[in-house]
């Protein structure tokens, strides 16, 4: 057992860390916890930046040259997602679904033309994807998907809605889950599309946030005509892509919340030392103090749980049952961890905009909120622990369930 | 990075499981629990046999020289079994006290015979007036020609009524800072002034003994380690220690979800087995999420004792301790919960869990203490 880092992974990390230096974009303030005003803004930087690393050769660490990657092993695509993730997320979250479930999917189930034609462009930057499953009337129950897909000539005609679609209104393509079949049971008739988002008759209508930004939208189809080609697997496997290309990368994202948490106690750290209370730091304060080791203590969790189900992953070459629980430990967590850190700023915890007493340029108070729909996407925590109780104890599914199915 | 068990741990983790569930299924606990000595000679003898005792200690006093990880897989599974006896006070307090501080001639004079199961130790550390801090250590040991004479109670001193001696922390010079004036000693228990008295404690699978010296002498070779400098070794020991124990907080964990979610399959009510109910399966769900995850911390933790550096494994065993010992008291309070009433009866064994849990939490520093120790080690204040 070792939970150090190899001496050629420490170096590669050496050398990534301070190319990283040298290129991050010079109107990117780090103190800041967002530089740009509009998010059209933020997606060309993302664009321009993801172009970087390309060039520089640290896109797709694991995946093979041909398709845009670099060759190397899931471990180099860990240390550059984790270094990236600590140092700059702002210039990363546009295209976290492009990388986190785009990309896995069309790697893992796309074939060889849609695999040659999509990966280049989105390692490169060219272009943003969002994923289109969630719909008004499938949320948690995702096979409940009624957006159809209907047959004809060598096309599918797509009609529906669906709806909480990160970063649509920056997006290039879509992946997206349809119903191909309404008499089959509800898994078996679902279908996997690459949709092309300038098709006409696809329409998206941002919607505003609990954080008051406008980053996830209602997208609208109205006779959108797809090519069958961009049809990924066959029809009717939807709901089996769906889920199985996701587990593959799932250690990866939990690896990377690890190290963009990190970032958070060392935040934490720097904020608990400057605010105070009854006049003196609250880092002094014996509860405080309870709560920042309690974070720090819930971040090591997710650190080492993350790198136990890496490494497991990376000599068995499947997902382990101990990798299902790794959405659970970062996003309760960090409910927990952006409460704490809100209690400790006091009445200053309203204070959200610009102002001489703002703390930390708001971040906390950004975090809190936006911390409440870590529970909520990809997945709910009442999901997960059905899951977890299901698939990995083997508890029953209640009797509903059990007669629908 | 490699967070794989290697072959040589998995095989100690089977061979083990496989020993105790034939000699030591919860049975023995049941039977021990209500036992003055907490243990039988045979299943000493056995343990023995086992190789168990010879684990951590090294080759030239006749162990094995293994490291932590190697001796989590056994602690792991003495967890599940809720073993009782004085392995824990034995190997992982006195043995690793003497082999951090101790001389050659001290090594000598103990490691071996505990190595070969003959000779019993534990740990005389808290004190009554500490609560759950450790560090607070004010018995008094004065020096005079001869040596140090030892005055004062220790308390929740494991096992210390079946040991043959105990190495005491007691303060040599004046002060509340443990880093400056801590001494450790060696007291052979058949020394004159030295009375032990065992406590009618919760959990009757761990023995805790209250201990008196009034003037009890103990000449130089008795003085384990440097003068006044003897928290630096203890603090290494007791993040040995508490590692252990969130091993058997894993182990014990482990159990106690096992007998919760089998009981939820199994008994119905409303036309079902409960386990279909969300309310019952997302309270096992959360059990799985937290023993798994107790275990990749105490993964990290038992490694960063032997290949971390110091502040790693200062930081990791405080980390473990807090989580782990809270994770097993979730973890089993919940357990007693799923089996309803059959869970509140003396006849099933989950409040065996419930009562080492509650024992493990508040041994070697609590949480509270473990937090507070990790902003210290954090921030350097």
């Amino acid at each position: 057992m070792d939970f150090r880092l190899t001496p050629a992974q420490e170096a590669f990390r050496g050398e990534f860390v301070s190319w990283l230096e040298k290129n991050l974009p010079h109107d990117w303030d780090p103190s800041r916890y967002r530089n740009y005003d509009s998010q059209e803004e933020w997606g060309r930087v993302y664009r321009e930046f993801q172009r970087r690393l390309f060039d520089g050769g640290y896109t797709a660490m694991h995946y093979p040259k041909e398709y845009g990657g670099q060759g190397k092993t899931l471990m180099e695509e860990v240390i550059v997602s984790q270094v990236l993730f600590f140092t700059c997320p702002e210039l990363r979250i546009p295209g976290v679904v492009t990388h986190a479930m785009a990309v896995p999917t069309i790697f893992t189930c796309g074939n060889e033309e849609q695999k040659r034609e999509f990966l280049p462009k989105i390692l490169d930057g060219t272009h943003i994807w969002c994923q289109g499953f969630s719909e008004p009337d499938a949320g948690s129950d995702v096979a409940n998907v009624s957006t159809r897909a209907e047959k004809q000539n060598g096309h599918y005609i797509i009609n529906g809605q669906k709806v909480w679609t990160s970063f649509a209104h920056l997006s290039d393509y879509c992946i997206l889950l349809v119903r191909t079949d309404p008499t089959v049971a509800r898994h078996k008739g679902l279908s996997y599309f690459l949709l092309d988002m300038k098709l006409p008759g696809v329409e998206v209508r941002p919607m505003t946030q609990i954080t008051g930004e406008a980053e996830f939208n209602e997208l609208f189809f109205n006779d959108v005509r797809v090519p069958v080609e961009m049809r990924v697997g066959e029809e009717g496997q939807g709901w089996q892509i769906a889920i199985t290309t996701l587990m593959f990368e799932r250690v990866l994202g939990d690896a990377i919340m690890g190290a963009a948490y990190e970032r958070n106690i060392e935040k934490m750290i720097e904020m608990a030392s400057q605010t105070k209370r009854s006049g003196r730091p609250v880092i002094h304060d014996p509860i405080f103090r309870q709560q920042l080791a309690q974070a720090y203590i819930e971040v090591m969790v997710l650190k080492y749980h993350g790198l136990r189900s890496l490494s497991n992953q990376l000599k068995s070459k499947i997902p382990g049952p101990e990798g299902s629980i790794g959405k659970l430990l970062w996003s309760e967590p960090n409910q927990r961890i952006t409460e704490a850190a809100m209690g400790m700023q006091g009445p200053n915890s309203q204070i959200m905009g610009s102002s001489p007493w703002t703390i930390q340029d708001g971040y906390w108070q950004y975090s809190f909120l936006r911390s409440k729909g870590n529970t909520i996407e990809a997945g709910s925590s009442e999901i997960l622990r059905n899951i977890i109780a299901e698939r990995v104890l083997g508890l029953p599914k209640d009797v509903s369930r059990a007669k629908r199915q | 990075m490699d967070i794989n068990l290697n072959n040589i741990q998995i095989d100690i983790a089977k061979e083990a499981r496989r020993f105790l569930d034939k000699e030591c299924p919860t049975d023995y606990a049941r039977e021990m629990f209500e036992d003055e000595r907490g243990f039988t000679e045979e299943i000493w003898a056995k343990m023995i046999e086992m190789d168990w005792m010879k684990v951590r200690i090294p080759e030239p006093y006749g162990g094995a020289g293994m490291d932590q990880m190697d001796l989590t897989m056994v602690l792991e599974e003495m967890g599940r079994a809720v073993l009782p006896g004085p392995f824990f006070s034995t190997i992982l307090l006195a043995a690793e006290a003497i082999m951090e501080a101790g001389n050659d001639s001290q090594k000598k004079r103990y490691l071996p015979g505990i190595a070969a199961g003959e000779i019993r130790g534990t740990l005389a550390l808290h004190e009554p007036d500490g609560g759950a801090d450790p560090g607070y250590i004010q018995m008094e040991a004065s020096a005079d020609a001869d040596g140090f004479v030892l005055n004062g109670t220790k308390i929740s001193v494991p096992d210390a009524h079946v040991a043959d001696f105990l190495v005491c922390a007691a303060r040599t010079e004046p002060g509340n800072d443990p880093a400056q004036g801590i001494t450790l000693f060696l007291v052979d228990l058949s020394a004159d002034r030295v009375s032990v008295s065992l406590l009618p404690t919760m959990d009757g699978t761990r023995k805790l003994c209250a201990v008196d010296f009034k003037g009890v002498r103990v000449g130089p070779e008795g003085v384990l380690g440097k003068l006044h400098q003897g928290w630096d070794p203890l603090s290494r020991v007791l993040g040995r220690a508490q590692v252990g124990l969130c091993a058997e907080c894993v182990g014990g964990a482990q159990r106690a979800m096992e007998i919760a979610t089998q009981y939820a399959k199994i008994r119905i009510q409303f036309d079902q087995p409960i386990g279909a109910f969300q309310a019952i399966k997302h309270r096992c769900a959360q059990m799985y999420v937290e023993v798994e995850s107790s275990r990749s911390i105490l993964y990290w933790a038992a490694w960063a004792q032997d290949y971390g550096d110091p502040e790693e494994a200062a930081i990791a065993a405080s980390v473990a301790k807090a989580y782990c010992s809270e994770a097993f008291t979730h973890i089993a309070t919940g357990g007693v919960q799923v089996l309803g009433g059959t869970g509140f009866a003396w006849e099933n064994d989950i409040h065996l869990y419930l009562k080492r849990a509650k024992a493990n939490e508040q041994a070697l520093g609590d949480p509270m203490y473990h937090r507070e120790r990790v902003v210290q080690l954090l921030t350097g204040r």
